[in-house]
Parts: C-alpha cells; sequence; structure tokens
C-alpha cells in the first residue's frame, strides 16, 4: 500500500508542477528546457541499456521449448513454440512481441480442497487487457506524429480517420483513447486487488501505470475539454524538432502538464521496468533456437582447462579392484 | 514422514498474502523444509570455499567475515558473464503471470515460492548493489541491503526452486527462474552456503564416476546381480560389457538406475533390448553417471562432470553415446554439452545400426536419447512386441520438466508407451506436456529431510495423476527421469495411492519377445504376468 501512495502521490506532484509553473512564467522551461533534456536521457539512457545487454555475453543457449522438438521425420514438429532454425525462432519472437503468445498461454490456479481437486483454468484477461493496452498506446503514439510532420502523411490520417470512425462528439472520439485508459485501468485494478499481483507490488510498479494514466486523462481533458489551441502546440512542437523553439502564447495550462508527464515519462524509461520494451527481444530463452544438438553454440568464455577427473587417474584409484572384478584397465598393475 | 497430515489437509493451502511487506518477513526454518548443509570434509574434497559444521536453524551461520564483498564481487562477475542474468534481473514487470504456476507456490501458498518474487530476492540486491537510480530511491524501487537475513533467505527460496521452469514457460519474457537459481546457488556456494544432497554427489561423480560412490567392482557386480535377475526372468543370459575399446556405442544412464526400484527394471529393459538387437554397445563405470550434480552447483562443477561423458567415448573410440532416462542429464547434454565440452570431432553422427536412420537432431553433439531410438525402431518395425505382458496396466505419461521444458521430448516417449501398453491414458492438458508439473525433487532436493515439501511441491502432480486414477482407473504412472523414478513412488503413495512408477524402457523390456524365448511367467519386478497367476503351484 505505500508503494501505491507513493506513486500517486508522485504523480500528483509531478502533474501539479507544470500547471502551476507554466503559468507562473515558466512557459519556457516546461516548452523547451525539458523536453530537450528528457528526449536526451531517453536516447543515451536507452541505447547504454541495450549496448549492456547485448554486449554481455549469453554463454549458453536455454531456449525454453513450449513444444514438440525436431525429431524424428514422422514426429511433428511444433517449429514455433520449439523452433530448431533462425526463420523459426525470428517467428516465435514475432508471435512473442507482436502477438504476447506466453501470456496467451496463462492459465489460473483454481484449488478446490472441498472437491480434492486442483484445476488450472485459462485466463486470458490479462493477455487480452495489456494488448489493448499497448496497442491502443502505439496507435496514440502514431497519431501524435500529425504535430510534428508537416505535411501530415497519409498513413497517419488514415489512422486518425480509421481511430474516430464512429464520429462520437466534436472533436470526434478516438477509440484507442476509450481502450487506452480501460487496459491502463485494468492492469492497475489488477494490481490492486489481486492480492498476489498487490504482494510483489513496488513503487515502481504503481509509478508508470499512474504516469500513464496521467498522461491519458490529461490528453483527453486538452482535446475533449479544454480544446485547446491545436495550431499553437503544433507550432511549439515543430520548433521543437527543428531545433528552432519558440513558445507562441495562448496554449493553456493542461497543454503543458500533459506535456511535462510525457517528459517524466522519457526520462523515467530508461531506468525502470519500462525497459522490457528493448529487453524483450534479447531474452535467451525465446530468442535462441533449440538446435543445441545440431549445431555447436559457442561461449566465449568457456574456460579450456577445465577438465574432467582423467580416466588414468581413476584406474590409479581403483586399479586393483578393477583387475579382481574383471573390469579392464589400460595399464596393468 | 509421520507428522504429515493427510493428503485432504494439505491441499487446503492458505494464499492469502501476510500483512507484512515480504522485505519484512524472514525465512523460519524447521525439519522439512530445508536441506541439510554441506559437510566439511565434502566441500574441502571439493576445493569450496568456508568448509565447516554449520546449522540454518540456528543464528550463527559462520559465513566468512568478508562475505558480502565476495557476493558482491561475484555478482558483478556473473553479471558480466551472464546476459540472461543481466536481462533478466531488468526487465521483469512483476505482472504476475508466474505466480501461480510453481509448484511449491501451489502445495505451500508461501508468496516467496513465486517466481517473480524468488527472483526478486536476488533482483533487490541487484538493484541496491548496481542501480543509481535504485540506490537513491532506495525500498521504492524495490532494492535493500545486503544482510545476513538475505542470505537465509536465499538458501531457503533457491533450494526450494527445482529448477523445472514451468514459470519460464508462461512469462512474457522467458524469465528463467532455473537460470536464477543455477546463479544464485554459484553465489551461495562462495560463501560455503549449501546442500551436502548435491555437493556429496558432486564428490561421488568426480571420483567414482556415479553420484552414490559406488566403486567399480561393486558397480559391475550390481549389474552382475541384474543380469542374474534377467535370466531367472527370461531364461536369457545377457553379456554386458565394460570399458570395450572399439565399440560401436557407448551408453550412459543415471546411476540411480543401476542401484535403487524402480529404477533397475529400466535397466533391465536396457539389457534385454541392447540383447535383443545384438547392438554393439558399451558400458562405463568411469562415465557411468549420466545426471550432472554439477549443474546444482556451478558452471564449472557443470562442466567439469559432464567432460566425463566425450572423454571415456574417446578413450574407447565408440562412434557415437546413446543416452538413458534421465531429467537434467538431457537439459545438460542438450543445452550445455557442446557448448562446454564439445566439439566431439572424434565421434560421427549417429545412425542407427538397426533402422539406418542418420539422427540429424544430434549431429553436432553425436549422442542421442534411448527413446528417440527406440521410437525409430517401434516405427520400422524392428521390435516384435507383445503388450499383453503388459495387461492389465492402465498407464500415464509424466513428462519430466528436464526433457519438456529445456528440449522438447513429448511424442516421441508416448509413442514407445503406446506400443507397449494396451491402455493409456493422458493427465490433464494443464499439467502435462511443456505444461507439465514437477516432482518436486529436481534439482538436488531429492533428500530425506526434505520430505515434507517435496510432498508439498508434490500437490499438482499428484492431484494431476489422482484424477486420472480415479476417472479411468490409471494404475501406472511411466517417465523417463531417474529423479522421478526416486521421488514420484513416494508422492504417488501419498497423493494417489495405488499408482506404481515406471521407467519406459522397463515396459519395453516387458513386452519384448525373443526370438525362440521360453515362456515368461514374471515381469522384470518377477510380479506373476496377469492370467499366469498360480500357474507354479499347477504344475
Amino acid at each position: 500500500m505505500a508503494g501505491l501512495v507513493t506513486a500517486l502521490l508522485a504523480v500528483a506532484a509531478l502533474a501539479a508542477l507544470p500547471a502551476l509553473g507554466a503559468g507562473a512564467g515558466m512557459a519556457k522551461v516546461f516548452g523547451t528546457i525539458v523536453p530537450y533534456v528528457a528526449v536526451a536521457i531517453f536516447v543515451a539512457g536507452f541505447i547504454k541499456k541495450v549496448i549492456g545487454w547485448a554486449s554481455t555475453p549469453q554463454p549458453f543457449s536455454i531456449a525454453t521449448t513450449g513444444g514438440q522438438q525436431y525429431s524424428l521425420p514422422w514426429v511433428k514438429q511444433a517449429k514455433f513454440d520449439n523452433p530448431s532454425t533462425p526463420g523459426q525462432t525470428f517467428i516465435r519472437m514475432a508471435l512473442e512481441v507482436l502477438c504476447f503468445r506466453s501470456l496467451f498461454r496463462n492459465t489460473k490456479l483454481d484449488n478446490r480442497p472441498e472437491e480434492g481437486r486442483v484445476a488450472y483454468g485459462s485466463d486470458k484477461s490479462l493477455w487480452l487487457f495489456s494488448l489493448m493496452f499497448h496497442y491502443s498506446f502505439l496507435i496514440v503514439f502514431i497519431r501524435h506524429f500529425r504535430f510534428f510532420l508537416e505535411p501530415v502523411p497519409m498513413v497517419i490520417t488514415g489512422v486518425e480517420f480509421v481511430d474516430s470512425i464512429l464520429q462520437i462528439g466534436v472533436p470526434t472520439l478516438y477509440l484507442t483513447d476509450v481502450f487506452f485508459v480501460v487496459g491502463v485501468t485494468f492492469l492497475l485494478a489488477r494490481r490492486i486487488y489481486d492480492p498476489k499481483v498487490n504482494y510483489i507490488s513496488l513503487a515502481s510498479d504503481f509509478f508508470p501505470l499512474f504516469l500513464i494514466l496521467a498522461i491519458a486523462l490529461s490528453g483527453i481533458y486538452m482535446r475533449y475539454f479544454a480544446k485547446v489551441d491545436v495550431i499553437a502546440i503544433k507550432q511549439l512542437v515543430i520548433g521543437l524538432v527543428s531545433f528552432k523553439p519558440v513558445i507562441p502564447p495562448n496554449i493553456d495550462w493542461s497543454f503543458y502538464m500533459h506535456f511535462f508527464l510525457v517528459c517524466v515519462l522519457w526520462a523515467y524509461f530508461p531506468f525502470s521496468k519500462l525497459m522490457h520494451l528493448g529487453g524483450v527481444f534479447l531474452s535467451p530463452t525465446r530468442n535462441l533456437p533449440n538446435n543445441t544438438r545440431m549445431e555447436r553454440y559457442i561461449n566465449p568464455w568457456n574456460d579450456p582447462s577445465i577438465k574432467p577427473h582423467s580416466y588414468a587417474d581413476y584406474e590409479d584409484d581403483f586399479r586393483e579392484k578393477m583387475i579382481e572384478a574383471g573390469l579392464p584397465v589400460d595399464k596393468e598393475a | 514422514m509421520s507428522k504429515m497430515a493427510p493428503p485432504e489437509e494439505v491441499m487446503n493451502v492458505n494464499y492469502s498474502t501476510p500483512a507484512e511487506p515480504w522485505m519484512d518477513v524472514k525465512p523460519e526454518f524447521k525439519l522439512g523444509n530445508y536441506s541439510y548443509p554441506g559437510k566439511p570434509d565434502v566441500l574441502k574434497y571439493l576445493g569450496l570455499p568456508n568448509p565447516r559444521d554449520w546449522n540454518p536453524e540456528e543464528e550463527d551461520w559462520k559465513l566468512p567475515p568478508d562475505w558480502r564483498e565476495i557476493i558482491t564481487d561475484g555478482f558483478r562477475e556473473l553479471l558480466k558473464k551472464y546476459r540472461s542474468l543481466k536481462v533478466f534481473m531488468d526487465v521483469c514487470v512483476r505482472c504476475g503471470a508466474c505466480a501461480d504456476k510453481c509448484h511449491f507456490y501451489i502445495g505451500s501458498g508461501d508468496p516467496k515460492n513465486m517466481p517473480v518474487l524468488r527472483a526478486e530476492l536476488l533482483r533487490s540486491i541487484y538493484r541496491g548493489e548496481f542501480t543509481v537510480a535504485a540506490k537513491i530511491l532506495g525500498k521504492l524501487a524495490g532494492a535493500r541491503k545486503l544482510e545476513e537475513d538475505v542470505i537465509k533467505e536465499w538458501f531457503m527460496y533457491f533450494y526450494q526452486c527445482t529448477q523445472c521452469r514451468r514459470c519460464s514457460l508462461y512469462c512474457p519474457y522467458g524469465i528463467d527462474t532455473a537460470e536464477i537459481t543455477f546463479l544464485a546457488r554459484d553465489l551461495m556456494n562462495r560463501i560455503g552456503v549449501n546442500i551436502n544432497w548435491i555437493l556429496e554427489p558432486v564428490a561421488n561423480c568426480n571420483r567414482t564416476g556415479n553420484h552414490l560412490g559406488i566403486q567399480p567392482h561393486a558397480f559391475k557386480d550390481m549389474m552382475d546381480f541384474l543380469v542374474d535377475d534377467i535370466e531367472t526372468i527370461t531364461g536369457r543370459r545377457v553379456e554386458p560389457t565394460f570399458h570395450r575399446k572399439g565399440a560401436e556405442i557407448l551408453f550412459i544412464t543415471p546411476s540411480g538406475d543401476i542401484f535403487a526400484e524402480p529404477g533397475i527394471y529400466t535397466f533391465m529393459g536396457y539389457l534385454l533390448l541392447f540383447d535383443y538387437l545384438d547392438l554393439d554397445v558399451t558400458w562405463s563405470t568411469y562415465a557411468s553417471e549420466g545426471g550432472n550434480f554439477g549443474s546444482f552447483t556451478n558452471d564449472k562443477w557443470m562442466k567439469k562432470l559432464n567432460a566425463k561423458m566425450y572423454h571415456e567415448a574417446q578413450r574407447l573410440g565408440v562412434k557415437y553415446i546413446i543416452g538413458g532416462e534421465c531429467g537434467h542429464m538431457w537439459r545438460v547434454l542438450n543445452q550445455f554439452m557442446d557448448t562446454m565440452n564439445g566439439p566431439a570431432d572424434f565421434l560421427e553422427v549417429p545412425k542407427s545400426p538397426i533402422t539406418g536412420t542418420v539422427f540429424n537432431n544430434a549431429k553436432s553433439t553425436k549422442m542421442i536419447h534411448l527413446v528417440e531410438f527406440t521410437a525409430d525402431l517401434i516405427k520400422n518395425n524392428k521390435l516384435k512386441l507383445d503388450k499383453s505382458r503388459n495387461a492389465g496396466i492402465v498407464a500415464t505419461w509424466h513428462d519430466s520438466c528436464n526433457t519438456s521444458r529445456g528440449m522438447g521430448f513429448f511424442d516421441e516417449p508416448r509413442y514407445v508407451l503406446q506400443n507397449v501398453v494396451e491402455k493409456f491414458v493422458d493427465m490433464p492438458s494443464q499439467t502435462i506436456r511443456e505444461q507439465t508439473f514437477c516432482c518436486g525433487g529436481g534439482a538436488g532436493l531429492n533428500n530425506g529431510e526434505f520430505t515434507e515439501m517435496r510432498l508439498r511441491g508434490g500437490l499438482p502432480r499428484g492431484n494431476a495423476l489422482n484424477y486420472v486414477q480415479e476417472k479411468f482407473g490409471v494404475n501406472t504412472m511411466s517417465c523417463i527421469c531417474a529423479i522421478d523414478r526416486a521421488t514420484l513412488p513416494g508422492l504417488a503413495d501419498y497423493w494417489a495411492p495405488g499408482v506404481t512408477v515406471t521407467g519406459l524402457h522397463e515396459l519395453v523390456g516387458n513386452a519384448l519377445v525373443f526370438e525362440g524365448e521360453e515362456e515368461r511367467t514374471m515381469n522384470l519386478r518377477q510380479e506373476d504376468l496377469p492370467g499366469i497367476e498360480g500357474s507354479e503351484e499347477e504344475e
């Protein structure tokens, strides 16, 4: 509970900062300096972390196999759960990254002592809501490109068109805004109400969820309620990406709040569990084929000086007894 | 055992979480939930640090004075050597998908047996020692200081993990607790915190070639004893050879198969099959242990013990190696052997001398699984099998963890089993194949003092077995792992009394029909075959 409260207070404080500060003549700080610093931290931190992983040797090929291995010709291999070639491994990874394959498998413990049995029911809720959350996040992210690309590419207008296809309200409602909030709320609720998950949760698990929720809600407030001056915001953003920062007047405080929270997310990212974004690609149980009997895998620090207790020494130890038992020996006594 | 509550009671697990945060809960050692520490003379023989007498139930664990530096330096070293560790320390989001997948959690309800929390025991120190942000934020970021209680917690929970990898299957990032446990045990070994039931077998395997410390002449005596039994049962005198140079095949199986029931029946099955095929195969007393207790210790000992297999194959000049029915032996063979001790360029790609099948799936290690070999024989009609010799058996199949999630060995053994028994039923789908549940005795936990915890951890497997026993009349559970053969009988006695545990080649050995053989009246356990009861009295 302490973790939850701390995280919530931290996000509240972070949200209040720009809301108050931008109005108090600090628009330049929140509109130019903070985003530059945040993005720099994100890029440098992300690269450093990924290089740190990638430059560490993976000594052994340790695929966690999820189906039938490559075997005799008449045995059907589970190619994508137990890949034996790089191509199959690529598909396994793609299924993992794009479809959350392992999470799809999730089951739920159902212990019924009164019936004397324990069952494991399929549980796809975490899979469904995290997929919803991640894809909504991606689409929202892509949609935002219209703010700093001029002219706006067809792809992005296309995404926007589909996303607002229901034509509800003015400005029209983006479906992903709804899915995004639903997804993140589910993840948060699960952390609070599932006793197991609650017990393992740290402040650093609640913090990103509150932060992302605050980003979503502030964005929704800007768009649907404050109906902020989009042209002015686009001017600011284009100024930033073209390294000619300008602070147009008439930008609502809610924009600074939204923008600052996004900057916090950028800067926080490389130091947090959010790095699972990069890490999932480097997981050795998933990104290696199960072909270790077919192809020799090389461990760069394999120490050739580690030798077995040799047969010769073994025979020296037991020669008399071996001869007596009629076991062949290399050297007679 | 006498103190163990009945299954109905043990099933009633309390899954609620403690009121206090997990960092504030201290481990409580009591007989039944931990294994005895490594004996000083064993540590001395292995050259492991800090040999001493100590007791986990006592306050003072007699750690070396600089234990903190040893752990942090060791941790730093492992982070540089293992990408797996580095990634697994960084990317866990604590989603909890793994939480209810561990058999020890399911059977004990102890939240620290949730794989995520088991790994957090290590991660909290990683953050506290090696990450800047968490050092500053401390507990908020899940970091904590390295205290003696942390080491005690490690000892408790990293020796309450059988490295079965079931959690890894469900993890969206493939975080492998087996890998984390393996490295945590490596760290603990550096300050003399370890268990005897792993280290003594390591020492024995090193010196005598098998985990029990059986000397070569005694090993041969045991083999002779089984050869005599085979003669009693089948009237055939099989003639296995030892250390025969120039043989085509070296056969290696876990030494558990030669010394204890029910492994010995599987061993007799091997001997019968080799005799039936007149296979040019030899045994070795030097490399007589397939199981690798070194892999429960550190990478050095894993490599050193495994190296015997190639060393012996080279010395004898065989063409390739066949391995018997074993779990973690096969995980080590499949995923580590070639890397550590290859290339095996003095061997040939295995080719069945009976069917001509080339085993391309082993073209680098040059080592195949006996079950692959047998499945190929059956498919090619090279074995005359009489299922009725196993009549009365309603069999189910226990997928051993290591061959399941470290290999993917599912259809070959089922094919063999279905060809030697009349009735076969699988246990519920969420408890078999890659989702299989552990016997509770893997990774060095099959010792007497740990029985209570192991039987609790056996709840999921035992319950699934009990289910098919009641529903389909299953009376036999077959498996291909020596630890299973040692552990599952006790598990079955407790959770599903009346179910017999067999290896696969025991049933093959029973079913094999030799040309011109005398009629068999007994199975390999010297029990009367069905329909032959009382035949002797009638004579």
